[in-house]
């Protein structure tokens, strides 16, 4: 990144509005500063410009060529013109040559309304096309269980390989060949199956056009709900609430909880449900497993698990730092790059695989049916939850756990589809008992939640105490910076845990997977020791997932973490084992954390994935 | 030597020479080129195998590997022939009828660009430019440029390289 950190300003001259900037300052920021938008592609804000696709071309007096303003710093008495007609001309011809690669059939192309080709062709008057180019091939690649491609579609703005190489640290999508055969793709244009793609989706999520996004699995999902013998469950992760109403014109940070459940029901579902349930359900499991390794490492203790005498957790790894398992991309990730830390990884299955294991054997037995009557459908901000529904290993009740994953957007798709306007519906709550959740639950939605949530329940079953600090929150580990640490020294250890007393337990929050990396290289290393270690896929956690409305940036993270965290100040329950739904669950069905029968349904194992190709980014 | 068939390296010759050129360039900033030049000066070709351990090596993605090898129309990742002969369409060979050159050549050897003979004595390769301009159209077999070329020529030339002959060097 340049180094904008130079406070001399420069004055400015935007449209002939002066305005004083940061030296620095691109002259595409200048503009915003004088309230003057320019339209941009390939320029992802957060990011060094590549200055590839020149839409945000803009006239510089003096110049004799125009400007790339995203990649141009402003100069002492720069006069800017952004719309004149020979910049509209310009940019109008770059739009209709970036269509003229563009497999341009809108009544048949998988992107709404937020199409941003078809946005930019409208608004700089795009009315035809007089250019046709050579296209690649078209190979559309539908090998992954989450993410499709179609290169057809790609106008090469390079936004997916600066989300795959710069924010992930994957390295899975590159431009291969060149000219017209140019195409955005895996190496060699292979297929995505065919290399170390984590199914994240943060590229389908930054993709203007459809040239990526994901496996739709809406028709399935329909025939689901016609089919008069199935009993069909949806459960809906805590981030969907805090993004879904975006789809529906409500701005970012905009809690739809009520109204989604109302829609969900008019679209046919028997039972709707709440991750959130499971979420708590997960910090009482990883939870007692922390307790567990830092018993064992702590006191030397390794006759197994410290509970009661039902455990299967004889002879579990005592690796520490834990890190949390909630987030499969995460997951994929390790088994990739990381395999030599998968003893550290919680064995606690994902609240989505929690959810469904429990629908096919807890709730069917409750309703008397056979678990393959019942349909789990679950609604994840999140690609990669697709691919985790179809692992093998998931099928705790004899058929997978969960049947089908939705997309926040794949929801938005299907209620309007189905013509309901979810402004208008009343509020309605989640059934029982997989829909009651603590506020702890809620804020496995963004990062630092899943730790905080953690503490909250791990402290005070420790201490007998609540977490001290402001109304419950660990705000150290809050917040969108990359890496986020805290400490809390434990101080009235009680009982069992008395070995605990005086101890720091540190911790670290990461979210990204390049932000991850840098932190697991640490540990690797000995730079940093840890006992718990929270790890997010995506910028900003699950809000920030790939299935999430279009387009997110940090702004945008900000509103749905600070809604989350309203939904979560506005429960009357705010701690997962104080969630009486789930202390009925483990009296009546579970017995306790890390049970025999918890072993079996809620806790899973993970295999080292043999890379077949290329490293780790370094 | 017509006729000569060249041996394959093997994968650990491969990994183990590929590592080592590697190493030979870690210091050095933007040592991808370099090194992809060096490989395929070694072996002839881009094994796939070098590729992966360039990658592995000099902690780059494997798909910006690809990237660099398929942009570049010098590397490539097939075994080469003994001869490789590049014909240039650059644009001044283009307009002066490097493309009957090349269908000339095509047609000697019976193989398209991108492909070797069955005997692995020739490979066919287009150019982008060889810097010659002012003797369009260029035909290179190996390091020896031939000026001029029509595609009358074309069978001439090459029979020189069958029988073992490096050919005249006409630059």
């Amino acid at each position: 990144m340049p180094d904008h950190t130079n406070h001399r300003s420069i004055n400015v001259s935007i449209n002939g509005k002066t305005i004083s900037v940061a030296d620095g300052t691109t002259i595409l920021d200048a503009a915003l500063t004088a309230g003057v938008h320019v339209p941009t592609m390939c320029y992802l804000r957060g990011h060094e410009a590549l200055g590839a696709c020149r839409v945000c071309a803009v006239e510089v007096e003096g110049s004799p060529r125009l400007v790339a303003s995203c990649a141009t710093p402003v100069r002492e008495g720069m006069q800017v013109r952004t719309n004149t007609r020979r910049v509209r001309e310009a940019r109008k011809t770059v739009v209709q040559l970036l269509m003229s690669e563009h497999d341009g059939d809108c009544t048949q192309c998988d992107r709404g309304d937020d199409c941003e080709l078809k946005e930019l062709a409208y608004l700089t008057g795009v009315r035809d096309l007089p250019y046709h180019g050579e296209k690649p091939p078209a190979h559309p690649d539908r090998t992954t269980p989450a993410l499709s491609r179609d290169p057809g579609k790609c106008i090469k703005c390079r936004r997916c390989v600066t989300a795959c190489n710069e924010v992930q640290q994957v390295g899975a999508l590159f431009p291969q060949y060149r000219g017209y055969a140019t195409q955005i793709a895996p190496a060699f244009a292979q297929d995505l199956a065919t290399v170390a793609c984590v199914q994240c989706g943060q590229c389908a999520a930054v993709c203007p056009t459809s040239a990526i996004t994901e496996v739709r699995h809406t028709d399935a999902v329909l025939r689901a709900l016609e089919d008069p013998h199935q009993f069909v469950v949806v459960q809906t992760a805590p981030a969907i609430r805090a993004a879904l109403g975006e789809e529906f014109g409500y701005p970012p940070g905009t809690l739809v909880t009520g109204k989604m459940v109302r829609a969900l029901r008019d679209l046919g579902f028997d039972r709707v449900f709440d991750t959130n349930f499971t979420a708590d359900l997960t910090i009482l499991e990883e939870g007692s497993e922390l307790l567990g390794r830092l018993k064992r490492a702590l006191t030397g203790d390794t006759g197994g698990d410290t509970r009661a005498g039902d455990t299967a957790d004889h002879g579990a790894p005592a690796a520490l730092p834990q890190f949390t398992s909630c987030s499969p991309g995460w997951i994929k990730f390790a088994e990739y790059f990381y395999p030599d830390m998968l003893d550290n990884i919680s064995t606690c299955k994902s609240p989505q695989q929690m959810f469904g294991a429990l629908a096919k054997t807890y709730l069917a037995d409750e309703l008397g049916m056979t678990p393959d009557r019942i349909t789990v459908v679950s609604v994840m901000p999140c690609t990669a939850k697709k691919f985790e529904a179809q692992r093998p290993e998931m099928t705790a009740s004899g058929v997978p756990d969960v049947d089908y994953v939705l997309t926040t957007r794949e929801l938005a798709f299907l209620i309007k589809g189905a013509g309901i306007d979810l402004p208008s519906l009343e509020d309605d709550t989640m059934d029982t008992p997989l829909g009651l959740s603590s506020g702890a639950a809620d804020i496995f939605a963004n990062t630092g939640g899943v730790m905080e949530a953690a503490l909250r329940t791990v402290h005070e079953l420790v201490t007998g105490r609540p977490i001290p600090g402001d109304n419950l929150h660990v705000r150290p580990v809050a917040g969108l910076e990359g890496i986020k640490e805290a400490s809390v020294t434990v101080s009235g250890a009680q009982g069992e845990w008395r070995f605990l007393e005086g101890v720091e337990l540190k911790v670290a929050v990461a979210h990204g997977l390049g932000n991850t990396a840098r932190l697991l290289d640490r540990i690797r290393s000995g730079e940093a020791t840890y006992h718990f270690v929270e790890v997010m896929t995506c910028p900003g956690g699950c809000i920030g997932g790939g299935g999430q409305p279009r387009f997110t940036d940090d702004a945008v993270r900000q509103a749905r973490i600070d809604a989350i965290y309203r939904e979560d100040e506005g429960k009357p329950i705010r701690t997962s084992h104080t969630n009486p739904a789930i202390l009925q669950l483990y009296e009546q069905y579970l017995g306790a954390p890390l049970g025999k029968r918890s072993h079996h349904l809620l806790h899973t194992t993970y295999a080292a994935r043999p890379m077949p190709t290329g490293g780790p980014i370094g | 030597m017509a006729g000569l068939v060249q041996n394959l390296p093997s994968p650990q010759d491969i990994v183990e020479t590929t590592s080592r050129i590697v190493d030979e360039h870690r210091d050095l900033s933007g040592a991808l080129i370099p090194v992809l030049q060096r490989v395929q000066q070694t072996f002839g070709y881009l094994p796939v195998a070098a590729l992966q351990a360039t990658a592995t090596r000099l902690g780059i993605p494997y798909s910006e590997v690809a990237g660099v090898v398929t942009f570049y129309s010098y590397f490539t990742t097939v075994p080469r022939g003994l001869h490789v002969v590049r014909v240039c369409l650059g644009t001044a060979c283009y307009v002066r009828g490097g493309k009957d050159v090349l269908r000339a050549v095509s047609d000697e050897l019976g193989i398209e660009v991108g492909q070797t003979t069955e005997d692995r004595l020739f490979s066919l390769e287009q150019g982008r430019c060889f810097g010659a301009c002012g003797l369009a159209p260029v035909l290179l077999v190996d390091d020896d440029v031939h000026q001029r070329v029509t595609a009358a020529c074309v069978p001439e030339i090459l029979s020189r390289y069958r029988d073992g002959d490096s050919g005249e060097v006409t630059a």
